[in-house]
C-alpha cells in the first residue's frame, strides 16, 4: 500500500473523441485544399486553346481527348450527401439510445461510403487513362486517390463506430457524432474536389 | 473522495523494472508504452540524435567550403549533405524536440493525469521514426532532393510523408489535451504560458503539416510514374523546400515562447502582465501560419510609386514583420521580468533566454532576406538565418529540459553546468550563422561550396562556422552526459 500514489480522482476528459476528429477534420480540408490549390496552379498555366465547340477560350490542362464520367461523379457526390444525411440519424438516434435504428444507420453508411469508393472505380475505368500519360492524369491520380484514401478512412471510422455501438457502448454518443463530423468534413471536401476537379474541370 | 491511481507508480518509475534485471520487459514498457512523460522523452531523444547527425552534416559542409577549389566529398554528396542539413535540422530536430517536451510537460502544467490519444501519439512517434530512418537511408544512398537514384528518391518522399503523419498525429494528440484533459475549474485563460503556446503550435501544425503532405503525395506520384509534371527529383526543393525552412520553422518553434515565459517566472506584481505578454506574444507569433499556409514569399519590392511601395509593404509587414513582434513581446516581458529585484533566477533561464533571443535574431535576418533589393534570397545568408533559428530552438529545448527535469528525470541539473552549456550553445550558434549572414551579403551561393571568389577572409569565415558546428556537438554531448550522469550514480548508490 505505501507504495502506491494517492492522487485526486480520475476525471474523464471531455468530449476527447469529438475533439480530435475536429482537428482530424481540419486537417483533411488543408490536405485536400492544399492539392487543390496546386492543381489550380498548374491549370491557371497551361496555355489558352479553343473549346471543342469553338465559342469559348479555355486553358489546355484538360486534355482534348480525355472525358470526365459526369454521372458517375455526380453520383458519388449525392452518396457523400446521403452518407452525411444518415451518420445524422446516427447520432439522433444514439442520442435517444434508439440502438435499433443506430446500428442501421451506421450500417447504411458504411454501405454508402463503399458505394462512393465503387463509383470512384468506375470513374477510372470509364477514364480509361493512364496514370504516367502526361502531368494532367499524374496529377488527377494523385488528387483523386488521395480522395479515395480519406473514403476509405471514413469507411473505417463507421466500422469502429458500428462495431462499438454493436457491443453495447451506444450510450457513449460522442463516438458517433464524431463520426458524423468526419463524413461532413470528407463530403465539403469531396465537393471542392469535385467542383475543381471534374465541374471545372 | 480519493483514487489510487497504480498507473503511475507502475509506469513512470523505470528504475523499478531495470533494478528487477529485466531488461527485455523495461524495453517492452518503453515501446508500448502510453504514459506521456515516456513518449515525449522519446521524441526527444529521436531528436538529439537527429541533431548529432545534423551538426556533423554541417561541420563538413563547413570544412568543403574553407577552399573553393577544391573539394572533399564528390559533388552528388555534396548536393546530399546540404539536403539532410535542411530536412534533418527542420523535421528531425525542431519539430520533435518542441512536440516532445509539448507531451511530456503539458498534461502536468494543465493537471491532467494522461495525454489524450496516447496511442496516437505513440503512433505518431514511430511513424516519424520510421520516416527518419528512411530520409537518412535515402539521402545516404543519393535520395534526396536532386539526388541521382530514383528508388532512393521514392524513399525520400515516402520517409518525408511518414514524418509529417507522425508529427501531425502528435500534434493532434497534444492540442485535444490541451483543451479537453485540463482539470476541473482551469479555464483556458488560467493556463500557463507554456500550454497555450503548446495549443496553439499544435493547431499551427494540424493547419499547415496537411499542406506539405499534399506537395509530397503530388511528388512521390510524379515521381514514380513519368516525372511530368513536377520536374522530378530537381522539382523537390522547389515543392517541398518550404516545408524545411521560414516560415514554417516559426510554426514548429511557437512553444519556445511559453518555454521562456514559464522559465522567466515573475514575481506577483509582475506576474499578471507577464502572462497578458506572453499570451499576446503567442498569438502575434502565430501569425506565421498564414505565411506557411499561403506558400508564397512575401517580398518587399523597393521600386515603382509610392503607391507601388505601400502596396508591397503592408504584405511584406503583414507577413514577415508580425511574427517578429510576437517574439519581441515575449522577449521583453521577460526581460522585464528578470529585472524585478525580487525576481528568482534560474540557471535554465540562460540557455532560453540565450536560444530567443538567437530566434529573434533569426527572424530579423528573415525579414531582411525577404526585401527584395538586399539581394540575398539563393545566397548563404538563408543558410545563417535558418542555423540561427535552428541551433536558437535547440537552446530553448536545453533550457526546458533543465527547467523541468525534477519533473522529467526526478534530479535537478548543476546550475553551472547549465549556464555554462547556455553560453557554450550561444557561442556556437553565432559561430555557425553570423559568418554567412555576412559573405551572404558578398553573394556566396546558397547550397554549394565551390565556384565562389571572394575578397575578403573567406577561408576564416568557413573556419568560423566549422567551429560554431564542434562547439554545438560539443554542446549537445555535454548535455547528454549532463543528463545521462546523475542516472547512473544513483543507479550505483541503489546497486
Amino acid at each position: 500500500m505505501s507504495s502506491m500514489a494517492i492522487s485526486p480522482p480520475r476525471v474523464a476528459p471531455k468530449n476527447q473523441v469529438l475533439l480530435g476528429t475536429a482537428f482530424a477534420a481540419s486537417a483533411v480540408f488543408m490536405l485536400m485544399f492544399g492539392m487543390l490549390s496546386i492543381w489550380l496552379r498548374f491549370r491557371d498555366a497551361s496555355p489558352l486553346r479553343k473549346s471543342s465547340d469553338g465559342v469559348k477560350m479555355i486553358h489546355d490542362w484538360l486534355p482534348a481527348d480525355i472525358e470526365i464520367p459526369g454521372v458517375a461523379t455526380n453520383t458519388i457526390l449525392i452518396t457523400l450527401v446521403m452518407a452525411c444525411v444518415i451518420a445524422q440519424w446516427g447520432v439522433y438516434a444514439a442520442r435517444r439510445a434508439d440502438a435499433a435504428h443506430a446500428y442501421l444507420a451506421l450500417g447504411i453508411v458504411v454501405v454508402l461510403g463503399i458505394a462512393a469508393i465503387n463509383a470512384q472505380v468506375a470513374v477510372y475505368v470509364q477514364m480509361g487513362i493512364g496514370i504516367g500519360d502526361g502531368a494532367y492524369q499524374t496529377m488527377f491520380y494523385a488528387i483523386t486517390g488521395t480522395m479515395t484514401a480519406l473514403l476509405i478512412s471514413g469507411v473505417a471510422f463507421s466500422l469502429v463506430a458500428l462495431f462499438r455501438a454493436l457491443g453495447g457502448r451506444l450510450r457513449d454518443h460522442q463516438v458517433v457524432s464524431a463520426h458524423a463530423l468526419y463524413w461532413y468534413a470528407i463530403t465539403a471536401a469531396f465537393v471542392s474536389m469535385w467542383f475543381v476537379v471534374y465541374v471545372q474541370k | 473522495m480519493t483514487a489510487i491511481d497504480a498507473s503511475s507508480t507502475v509506469n513512470s518509475d523505470s528504475s523499478q523494472t531495470k533494478s528487477s534485471g529485466d531488461i527485455l520487459g523495461s524495453i517492452a514498457v518503453w515501446i508500448t508504452t502510453t504514459e506521456h512523460k515516456r513518449i515525449g522523452r522519446l521524441f526527444m531523444r529521436g531528436g538529439f540524435f537527429w541533431l548529432l547527425g545534423v551538426v556533423g552534416s554541417g561541420v563538413a559542409l563547413g570544412i568543403e567550403r574553407i577552399d573553393s577549389n577544391s573539394s572533399l566529398f564528390p559533388t552528388n554528396s555534396i548536393v546530399q549533405l546540404f539536403s539532410f542539413f535542411r530536412t534533418g535540422l527542420a523535421i528531425g530536430v525542431l519539430a520533435p524536440l518542441l512536440i516532445g517536451v509539448s507531451i511530456a510537460i503539458v498534461p502536468l502544467k494543465i493537471g491532467a493525469q494522461s495525454i489524450s490519444f496516447a496511442r496516437m501519439a505513440l503512433f505518431g512517434f514511430y511513424s516519424w521514426l520510421i520516416g527518419s530512418a528512411v530520409v537518412i537511408i535515402a539521402i545516404i544512398g543519393n535520395g534526396g532532393p536532386s539526388g541521382g537514384d530514383p528508388q532512393m528518391v521514392d524513399a525520400y518522399l515516402l520517409g518525408v510523408g511518414l514524418i509529417l503523419i507522425g508529427l501531425l498525429f502528435a500534434a493532434i494528440s497534444v492540442g485535444t489535451t490541451v483543451i479537453c484533459a485540463r482539470r476541473p475549474g482551469l479555464a483556458l485563460s488560467d493556463m500557463s504560458v507554456f500550454s497555450w503556446s503548446v495549443f496553439v503550435g499544435s493547431v499551427g501544425l494540424v493547419l499547415t503539416l496537411p499542406i506539405h503532405l499534399g506537395s509530397v503525395i503530388y511528388l512521390a506520384v510524379d515521381h514514380h510514374y513519368g516525372r511530368l509534371a513536377f520536374g522530378g527529383n530537381y522539382g523537390i526543393d522547389k515543392w517541398l523546400g518550404d516545408a524545411f525552412s521560414q516560415p514554417q520553422t516559426f510554426i514548429y518553434l511557437i512553444p519556445v515562447l511559453g518555454v521562456l515565459a514559464e522559465i522567466a517566472s515573475p514575481n506577483e506584481s509582475m506576474r499578471d502582465v507577464a502572462r497578458m505578454g506572453g499570451f499576446i506574444g503567442v498569438g502575434v507569433l502565430s501569425t506565421a501560419v498564414l505565411g506557411a499556409v499561403t506558400r508564397t514569399p512575401h517580398l518587399f519590392e523597393w521600386s515603382g510609386s509610392f503607391s507601388d511601395k505601400i502596396t508591397s509593404a503592408i504584405p511584406y509587414a503583414m507577413f514577415n514583420l508580425l511574427p517578429i513582434l510576437g517574439v519581441l513581446i515575449v522577449l521583453a516581458v521577460s526581460l522585464l521580468a528578470i529585472k524585478s529585484e525580487s525576481a528568482q533566477m534560474s540557471a535554465s533561464l540562460v540557455p532560453a533566454l540565450l536560444g530567443v533571443g538567437m530566434i529573434f535574431t533569426g527572424m530579423v535576418g528573415y525579414a531582411i532576406q525577404m526585401i527584395a533589393p538586399a539581394n540575398l534570397g539563393g545566397t548563404v545568408f538563408e543558410e545563417g538565418v535558418f542555423v540561427y533559428v535552428g541551433y536558437g530552438a535547440v537552446l530553448v529545448v536545453i533550457g526546458a529540459i533543465s527547467h523541468w527535469s525534477s519533473e522529467l528525470r526526478g534530479r535537478l541539473l548543476p546550475s553551472e553546468a547549465v549556464i555554462g552549456l547556455g553560453v557554450a550553445g550561444f557561442a556556437a550558434t553565432v559561430l555557425a550563422s553570423l559568418p554567412y549572414l555576412i559573405v551572404g551579403f558578398a553573394d556566396q551561393p546558397a547550397n554549394s561550396t565551390s565556384d565562389f571568389q571572394y575578397e575578403g577572409p573567406q577561408a576564416l569565415w568557413s573556419i568560423c562556422v566549422t567551429v560554431g558546428h564542434v562547439l554545438m556537438a560539443l554542446v549537445i554531448i555535454g548535455f547528454s552526459a549532463l543528463i545521462l550522469k546523475p542516472q547512473s550514480s544513483q543507479a550505483r548508490s541503489s546497486s
